[in-house]
């Protein structure tokens, strides 16, 4: 990005469009799916899922499991609100204990 | 039991003895009548596009804690009126889903061997289910749907909590925690042969 050459967009130069644009990403969050820690389902089953359902690899499945295991929550993907409540529905599906939200971040 | 292998053209097999298959059918039919109970007879028959869009869904969820646990909320407590949307429109088609899961898991067991009306379980032979893809992911499910609903019974709701359980002197409480703690095996050993 730094070695595009900035060229005055001259027939907008008095507006402040672009400043706006930057604003607006930051202040419109992404939903997220969080999945949380149950004491009956098998971890091996829920890494499982996290690799059957959303394709993640092994390695990737098996820490957002160890994070859900140890921290009793993790978010597990992010996006659209309606993604994220079909993700959720699936994970009820598969047993699993989730829910959609506004990302905290 | 027999544990769960891969055969070489791509199923999963499994033996069961007869008093196993029966007793995984019988959990398996509560499961879908405790799921009926909620919607009324008609969850499986509903037209499926009726059921996807959630027509005349509850907005409300169940009070049987069992219930709450297999169909939970979307959004955490404190947004009560978004679970309650989603609900509506989302309710039927996860517990369509969930019995068809279950009826898939008898239906696997029927095929092997298993006699739904068999007076008694002497006499009867070993079940051996032969799963496909889609079996296979509708026995995990319903092995899970089994386990959360003997779980909420048991009051497991700390790890801590299901060896507790194990170690109960009330003969009930521990016949049903060896129970839970089988179907675990079971799904583990299915688990360990895919991917």
């Amino acid at each position: 990005m730094g070695d595009v050459p900035k060229t005055a967009p001259v027939e907008h130069a008095d507006t402040e469009v672009d400043t706006d644009v930057g604003l607006d990403l930051v202040v419109d969050r992404p939903w997220v799916t969080i999945v949380w820690n149950d004491p009956v389902n098998l971890m091996s089953y829920v890494a499982y899922v996290f690799r059957t359902y959303f394709g993640y690899t092994e390695e990737k499945a098996e820490t957002l499991m160890m994070a859900v295991h140890q921290e009793g929550r993790a978010v597990v993907s992010s996006g659209g609100r309606e993604e994220m409540e079909r993700h959720v529905q699936a994970m009820h599906d598969y047993g699993l204990w989730a829910t959609v939200q506004k990302d905290e971040a | 039991m027999k544990p769960f292998r891969r055969r070489r053209r791509g199923s999963t097999t499994a033996t069961f003895d007869p008093g196993e298959a029966a007793l995984l059918a019988n959990l398996a039919r509560q499961v879908i009548e405790l799921l009926r109970d909620r919607h009324g007879e008609s969850v499986a028959d509903t037209d499926p596009l009726a059921a996807q869009l959630g027509l005349d869904g509850p907005s409300l969820p169940p009070e049987d804690p069992v219930l709450r646990r297999l169909l939970p909320d979307a959004y955490s407590g404190d947004e009560a009126e978004e679970s309650g949307e989603f609900r509506r429109y989302t309710e039927q088609a996860l517990t369509a889903a969930k019995v068809s899961h279950a009826e898939a898991v008898l239906s696997s067991l029927v095929v092997g061997g298993y006699d739904p009306d068999a007076a008694e379980i002497r006499g009867q032979e070993a079940v051996e289910v032969e799963l496909g893809n889609e079996a296979v992911q509708a026995w995990l499910k319903t092995l899970t749907d089994i386990r959360l609903a003997i779980a909420v019974r048991l009051g497991i709701e700390t790890e801590e909590d299901a060896a507790l359980v194990a170690r109960s002197e009330d003969d009930a409480v521990a016949a049903m925690s060896d129970v839970y703690d089988w179907l675990g095996y079971v799904q583990e050993s299915l688990i360990s042969v895919l991917d």
